[in-house]
């Protein structure tokens, strides 16, 4: 029976075993309930969460654009979020005519239960996680793949051309970025030899963010594409396609859509604090599973205020610069990266062995380091000559043919015949 | 306990279904869909076999199996892909996707 | 007991939607049906504890070619597609053939000794690992794996070749 101040999740978790145990329940039962009850805490939890990121997001936006953020509903504004949530649940859902019933209504659903499905496989604490699948990562990018699904029937089922044209680009943009997350998910896979997340972060000696910077750069830079975020945020762009997708969603169905992409962001830090900034580990997590989430949360809120200052800083893409960016930077970048890393740890770790394991962590991740800088130098060296802007016709220095702001030359006999 | 069968029976379904579809519907696109079905049920074929016969034995028969259910993969992504680029070009050209309209050869 | 509740509930969803996609009126609810059938079949994968593939089923049929089979039907829309009939003028042969296939391999399966046979031993946990280092061991399967990516750039190259926009240049 777990301590209660060190493991608070487990002591609940098991006291509540232990009472319906204590029932006559048959266990298996038990432990499906469990299951249950444990599945829908996370999910109402997450949700309820969503709450202080938008206070959060709205308040640090504000000051970044020299402005107070909400203050005016509770202390700093911290129940403003709680006025947006009634006053959405009590807009009126208003249908267009015309809509695929099921389809339209689908779509919202599908799109926040994507983002809640990645939840089931972080682990929180060296305990508590909700399944440790063996094939972790891949679940992670599947799952992914649902997310778009959500934003094809959303933009199908408006019976709208501006919504099914956003649903396109939206659609073309998560597809295109998958393929450097994917690459770039190799090397925490690659450098831990297992699929699993709580293997990953249990052989984080030495976090991955320094033995594979280049896949955590990559990794952060396209999941906030496949968020839908700023700079990425095309697939909302308010001032190009009204809303794109989600244009004929209001009340509630458009708050969903709005948790969704609130939740993917900060789901988005946390992976990223799982994978490469070595989750729960820290001094002392591994005997008290509560140290653990406090450092879990402490890198997730790190990593969000990361992505809130790219978010608040950048300018949006345009669709071409977004596609040369993945398929030009991205995707070769991650190539050579995964190439390097593979050919390096296989050929240096045979002569590290004899190290004590400390050694070995640090040696290797500092020949990994180099590795890493060596490709992303010589990267950048090559594709300098794609990315560099075309040359642009210099106009201005041209002769124009057009009406110039020039006096015409007089003639002397005529002016001094008009000076009276 | 699930005997192997119930699996066999599934799949035989599954495949006479996407073989009606190839078979009946008019549109090309539908077609393509009608081939996805009947090689998930190739798929869903070949995994009870490993379940069934092959998943604790050696690791060289584990894994024959597995590689060619990924065989299967590879092929119906590939074929998806290229299908659907030739329906494509054939729409811009033709304005049409129904089989029974491209007829230009017949004599 | 409980398992083959679950196993015949989700087999009767995939059957079902399949049906749904063969017959369907109109292409885009086809296509959706097509999903939920593909989802049914990797939760079956899941069952069969090839888990593996369960994710992978989700990952290229539901998340890459689902998605190029809806964009395929929206691309390709005329003005009046669910007008008309949506099966040819032959499809009760085709009803026929699919029967008659189905209770022809019924009956070639059904003589066969190992038809009613439980599963066997439960596959190792580290057989994914094993699967991984097999695919690039020459002696065992790295040779349909070199043959499959070799499959797919020369499908990737033919189909950006033959969508492309010839009027306009490529792309």
């Amino acid at each position: 029976m777990p301590n209660f101040w060190s493991d608070p999740f487990g002591f609940i978790i098991q006291g509540f075993n232990n009472l319906l145990l204590s029932w006559g329940w048959p266990a298996s039962t038990v432990q499906v309930v469990g299951d249950a009850l444990g599945a829908f805490v996370l999910v109402a939890g997450s949700l309820f969460f969503c709450l202080l990121l938008i206070w959060a997001e709205r308040k640090i936006g504000g000051r970044v654009q020299d402005r107070l953020g909400p203050n005016r509903v509770g202390p700093f504004g911290l129940f403003q979020a709680v006025a947006d949530m009634l006053k959405i649940f009590t807009k009126e859902f208003v249908t267009p005519t015309g809509v695929d019933k099921v389809v339209y209504n689908l779509a919202p659903i599908l799109s926040v239960a994507a983002v809640i499905m990645l939840w089931a496989v972080i682990p929180f604490t060296i305990t508590f996680y909700g399944n440790d699948l063996n094939v972790g990562v891949l679940y992670l990018v599947a799952v992914g793949g649902l997310a778009e699904m959500g934003i094809v029937m959303a933009g199908w089922g408006s019976n709208n051309k501006f919504a099914l044209l956003g649903a396109f680009r939206a659609v073309a943009q998560l597809v295109s970025y998958e393929v450097p997350m994917v690459i770039s998910l190799l090397l925490p896979v690659m450098l831990s030899g297992s699929m699993k997340l709580n293997e990953i972060v249990r052989s984080q000696d030495v976090w991955f963010i320094l033995s594979a910077p280049i896949a955590a750069i990559i990794f952060f830079i396209s999941s906030i594409a496949e968020n839908g975020r700023a700079p990425f945020d095309l697939m909302e762009a308010e001032s190009e396609i009204v809303a794109g997708f989600n244009i004929e969603y209001s009340g509630l169905k458009f708050g969903f859509f709005f948790v969704g992409d609130f939740l993917h962001a900060f789901t988005i830090a946390l992976l990223f604090s799982v994978l490469f900034l070595g989750g729960w580990r820290g001094p002392g997590a591994d005997q008290i599973p509560l140290l653990g989430f406090v450092y879990l949360m402490l890198k997730t809120t790190i990593m969000y205020f990361v992505g809130l200052l790219v978010r608040f800083s950048l300018p949006r893409f345009r669709i071409d610069q977004m596609m040369n960016i993945n398929w030009k930077m991205l995707t070769p970048l991650a190539l050579g990266a995964v190439i390097a890393t593979a050919l390096i740890d296989k050929g240096v770790s045979r002569f590290l062995v004899t190290l004590t394991p400390v050694l070995y962590a640090i040696v290797r991740t500092a020949i990994l380091l180099l590795a890493n800088a060596l490709v992303l130098w010589t990267g950048m060296d090559l594709m300098g000559n794609v990315l560099e802007r075309r040359e642009r016709r210099v106009v201005a220095i041209e002769p124009r043919p057009v009406a110039r702001p020039e006096p015409l030359p007089v003639e002397p006999e005529q002016s001094e015949g008009e000076v009276p | 306990m699930i005997p192997l069968y119930w699996y066999l029976v599934f799949s035989i379904a599954l495949f006479c279904i996407g073989l009606f579809g190839v078979l009946a519907r008019k549109n090309a696109v539908a077609m393509l869909m009608g081939i996805e079905l009947m090689l998930n049920a190739v798929n869903i074929n070949l995994i009870a076999f490993w379940r069934y016969f092959f998943a604790g034995s050696t690791q060289t028969d584990t894994t024959r199996a597995l590689a060619f259910v990924a065989i299967v993969f590879v092929s119906a992504a590939a074929e998806a892909a290229v299908g659907l680029a030739l329906i494509i070009s054939v729409y811009r050209r033709r304005q049409t996707i129904i089989p029974e309209d491209m007829n230009i050869l017949k004599g | 007991m409980i398992l083959q509740l679950f196993f015949i509930v989700i087999a009767a969803v995939t059957l079902i939607s399949a049906i749904f996609v063969v017959t369907a009126k109109r292409l885009m609810h086809a296509a959706l049906w097509l999903v939920l059938a593909l989802f049914g079949v990797a939760v079956l994968f899941a069952f069969l504890e090839a888990s593996f593939y369960a994710v992978v089923q989700v990952l290229v049929y539901i998340g890459a070619i689902a998605i190029l089979i809806i964009f395929a039907v929206m691309l390709t829309r005329r003005m009046m597609d669910e007008k008309g009939a949506q099966l040819n003028k032959g499809w009760w042969v085709a009803a026929v053939a699919a029967a008659a296939l189905f209770a022809g391999l019924l009956a070639a399966l059904g003589a066969w000794a190992g038809f009613q046979e439980g599963p066997g031993a439960a596959p190792d946990t580290a057989v994914l690992t094993q699967f991984g280092i097999d695919l690039v061991d020459p002696s065992k399967v790295a040779i349909p794996f070199e043959v499959a990516s070799i499959l797919l750039l020369a499908a990737l190259v033919g189909a950006i070749y033959i969508a492309a926009d010839k009027k306009g240049g490529k792309g």
